[in-house]
């Protein structure tokens, strides 16, 4: 449960709200058995502050940082709910990377599970203060005083008094027990469930939103920092004297290479400050550097790519093996196998990876777009040796983040210039260091093996990844998947088939690799729900219909109670007493199935070289169907024209945010899969912009249509399950459309063409 | 030194008349609602209006844009009430955000020539504006939505 105190008297909001109030700091993770802890003093680690001051202006602070999820609007709207806030006089604050805010690492699409439940009591809390202290007021029991939308009323009486009028009593007001805590009927919800528009709408479509691009602090400097192509090499020599000629140029600083694995910190280079962005440009292009490039400098994308494909041949390490599937190959009426390929790909968020940093008397503050601001003030309280308490760390919009900004290299860069300056100073990374130097999403390939018996029936399901794991980019030595992300569309597979084993080969790692939207669910997803495909024509089953046969009957698999390491998306560490509401359903994975093909008007005809494909997927607690309408021209040119998306993710809070989001997910997975591709020669990316690392633009937009199932299961993520099952939805339409299996990304469109 | 007209106020801009327009707004004049976003007009999130004509900021030099009447954001209407930005708010388009600045002053400047756009003309003038996080859906049901009503 949440534990909510008073905070009233302590001043910690000084600087976000009046000082006067009331004042709500709460903190997630007390279970019963902690309750004694509860008395101890502060500082604790609250994770969400409600402030109400005497005009009624309701503050809510942030905690987590918006990338344009709309996470920003709605956790605070789900606190306002509670409290019976009017939403017109709701002020959001964003936090700034803090312990005393508790986890606010924004990643994995758990934002709105796991803070859900804390909100509402936060809210709840707040107003039945409120409620009390109009009661003492009136003389009248607490039972009869009703907040609403910004005031209490006591019914019988007609009287009522405004939040603001009210505030200075309720802060001496007790903080209701667990036991006391009334939360809403949710048919009395003012905001969860209404589609609402974000709080930053206004100020995005006037050019007033600040990004950590548009951040200015007076006598900033600015920097260009040239890095090595190759991931862990270093700055064998430099000459800046060329550089130093541009006018407008100040300064040229070595920031010193991180041994690999680099983690979070900088990949160091040679920085060029200017008093502006364009004579630090102009100055880096003048630099002379020789590198030593290091041990990745042969790194090859294709020879690579052969090495996978061939350890996925190979037994792997067994992560999860039920019945005998060697027995049920052996035995098999008829076998099939297929190997699927997805390469590196790279985020590219519209803002580019960025930082502004002061660093001044020992101190230093930050201001920059990070999903994981106590991660960025850790990094650059490390790099720079100072305390984390020294280091104050300022949470900017993020124009687009999709996982890159979960790493702060760029704010520690700035950091390290700012004290070798002695000026605030800005890093702005050009669109071609970011496409170098990004944390890629791994390249992975995958092999899978199944048998069928004389019905057609899947008996036996082998599959193999292998892939550069991500705590490679953290830890030496690192060659195989952790639980965190084998868990990513590989060890969850619902399908009920007898026999199923999955394995896991090694894979060392030659550059950064991170979290990208959805991360490896991209490539299993692509896998299994293709394979599935596959199977299906093998059995001459239409594929909706085969898969309501994989699914098999509605039921809960709990992989942790059948021996499998299985985080299930954090729920076990974050939320142990809801583990049982969030197990693996398989009713669910039907649900979204059906509503798919029913919406999107399945097993209807259409003209030569079209076609549909699905695919349904569980990722992040989200249960998502997807089909895609294709059409392939005589060219090879694939357009889909519609596709349509079922979401099952419990409880909705913002159904219009929730739509957005598989939106966008659809147009970023049509991206994944018909363009976009990194590769490495030399050890360095060939593709260096848009130019030449393709997304998906205006032109290949379907017409989506996004199916929301109505339920009061609790809140699962919707940030990336949208991504998944388009790639295989789109390539299984593919073989519909043209009989052409795809099984390696981005599509080939030559091998589409009429002949 | 180059004179150039930003929203309506001359500038005497002091730099390199190599310097793109986009750091002259950004770093010089010091409106920062033209996005930097590629540097080499593959992505439009730097657009802006030079004599009415969508631009990118990113690839038009200072000495080019000398002389001419440059809009931004910040200058499409004195306070949001631009059919585009309404249409934007109405629909609910942005998500990061980042890169509408940039679309909808290209929508806006597509308007201002093609006032009642085909599916085909929508493409055509947007397809040079990239967003990540994939509102194009939106972005096309609020350029023709502002359409109907201009």
């Amino acid at each position: 449960m949440t534990q909510i105190v008073n905070v009233s008297r302590r001043g910690l909001l000084k600087g976000i709200a009046a000082a006067s109030g009331l004042v709500l700091g709460c903190q997630l993770g007390f279970h019963r058995s902690a309750q004694a802890q509860v008395a101890r003093s502060w500082p604790f680690a609250p994770n969400v502050f409600v402030a109400i001051d005497a005009t009624g202006l309701v503050t809510i602070v942030a905690h987590r940082a918006e990338m344009g999820t709309g996470i920003k609007t709605d956790l605070p709207l789900i606190v306002a709910d509670e409290l019976e806030a009017d939403w017109n006089r709701v002020r959001i604050v964003q936090a700034q990377g803090d312990a005393r805010y508790g986890d606010q690492n924004t990643d994995g699409s758990r934002s709105t599970w796991q803070f859900y439940q804390a909100m509402r009591e936060a809210g709840a809390a707040a107003r039945q203060m409120l409620e009390a202290a109009a009661a003492d007021t009136w003389h009248v029991p607490p039972r009869e005083c009703r907040a609403e939308n910004g005031a209490v009323v006591h019914a019988a009486s007609g009287r009522r008094l405004s939040f603001g009028d009210l505030v200075e009593a309720a802060a001496d007001q007790p903080v209701p027990t667990a036991d006391r805590l009334r939360l809403k009927d949710p048919k009395d919800w003012r905001y969860i469930g209404k589609p609402m528009p974000t709080v930053d709408l206004k100020d995005i479509v006037r050019g007033k939103a600040v990004y950590g691009l548009d951040v200015v602090l007076p006598g900033m400097k600015y920097a260009a920092v040239e890095r090595c192509p190759v991931y862990g090499g270093k700055v064998k020599s430099f000459d800046a004297s060329d550089a130093l000629k541009v006018a407008g140029v100040e300064r040229v600083i070595e920031i010193p290479a991180t041994p690999i694995p680099s983690g979070f910190r900088p990949l160091g280079g040679i920085a060029v400050i200017a008093n502006n962005t364009w004579a630090a440009q102009q100055g880096r292009e003048r630099l002379k550097i020789e590198w030593d490039e290091g041990a990745n400098a042969t790194h090859d994308s294709r020879t690579y790519r052969a090495e996978l494909e061939a350890t996925a041949r190979e037994p792997g390490r067994v992560m999860r093996n039920q019945g005998d599937v060697d027995a049920a190959l052996a035995g098999a009426a008829r076998r099939l196998s297929a190997e699927y390929f997805v390469p590196y790909l790279a985020h590219t968020p519209m803002e580019v990876p960025n930082a502004v940093a002061h660093f001044s008397g020992g101190v230093c503050e930050v201001w920059c777009p990070t999903q994981y601001p106590q991660g960025a003030r850790t990094t650059v309280a490390q790099v720079l040796g100072v305390s984390e308490t020294d280091v104050t760390l300022n949470v900017t919009l993020l124009g687009g983040a999709f996982g890159r900004k979960a790493k702060p290299d760029f704010a520690a860069e700035a950091a390290l210039l700012s004290r070798a300056v002695g000026a605030p100073i800005k890093v702005t990374w050009s669109r071609e260091d970011d496409v170098q130097h990004d944390y890629f999403h791994a390249i992975c390939a995958q092999r899978l093996e199944a048998s069928l018996d004389h019905g057609g029936r899947t008996t036996g399901w082998l599959h193999r990844t292998v892939f550069p794991p991500i705590p490679a980019t953290f830890q030496p030595n690192v060659v195989y998947g952790d639980a965190a992300h084998l868990q990513q569309g590989f060890l969850d597979v619902p399908y009920d088939i007898a026999n199923i084993r999955l394995e896991n080969g090694p894979a060392p790692n030659h550059t950064r690799i991170g979290w990208y939207r959805s991360v490896y669910n991209i490539p299993h997803a692509f896998a299994v729900c293709s394979f599935a495909d596959e199977l299906a024509v093998a059995a001459g089953k239409d594929p909706v219909e085969h898969l309501r046969e994989l699914l098999g009957e509605p039921r809960k698999i709990d992989l942790k109670a059948m021996g499998v390491d299985y985080p299930n998306y954090g729920v076990e560490e974050l939320l142990p007493e809801m583990r049982l509401a969030y197990l693996i359903d398989t009713g669910r994975l039907r649900g979204v199935l059906d509503l798919a093909a029913e919406k999107s008007g399945w097993g209807g005809k259409l003209p030569p070289r079209q076609g549909r494909g699905i695919a349904v997927h569980r990722s992040f607690l989200a249960y998502v169907a997807a089909v895609a309408h294709v059409a392939v021209g005589q060219d090879g040119q694939v357009t889909i024209p519609r596709v349509d998306v079922a979401v099952d993710c419990g409880l909705v809070i913002n159904p219009d945010r929730v739509r957005a989001q598989v939106e966008g997910a659809a147009i970023m997975g049509i991206g994944n899969t018909l363009y976009s591709n990194i590769t490495f020669s030399k050890g360095r990316t060939e593709q260096s912009n848009f130019t030449d690392y393709i997304v998906a633009r205006t032109d290949i937009t379907p017409d989506t249509h996004v199916h929301l199932v109505e339920s009061s299961a609790p809140p699962s993520g919707t940030g990336e399950p949208g991504v998944p099952p388009i790639a295989p939805a789109i390539c299984n339409a593919i073989y519909a459309a043209v009989g052409k299996r795809i099984r390696a990304l981005p599509v080939d469109t030559n091998a589409l063409k009429v002949a | 030194m180059p004179r150039i007209s930003i929203n309506g106020t001359q500038h005497d801009v002091n730099a390199d008349p190599d310097m793109p327009l986009l750091w002259v707004i950004r770093d010089i004049v010091g409106l920062t609602g033209t996005k930097f976003g590629c540097g080499v007009g593959a992505c439009g999130a730097c657009t802006v209006h030079l004599d009415g004509q969508a631009t990118r900021a990113c690839i038009t030099t200072l000495a080019d844009a000398g002389g001419h009447s440059i809009v931004t954001i910040e200058g499409l209407s004195p306070d949001g009430s631009h059919p585009v930005q309404q249409a934007w708010e109405a629909y609910n388009v942005p998500q990061c955000g980042f890169c509408q600045p940039g679309q909808i002053m290209q929508a806006a400047a597509l308007l201002q020539q093609t006032p009642k756009p085909t599916d085909q003309q929508i493409t055509d003038a947007m397809v040079g504006n990239i967003c990540r996080c994939g509102t194009y859906l939106r972005i096309r049901a609020a350029i023709k939505s502002a359409a109907s009503s201009m």
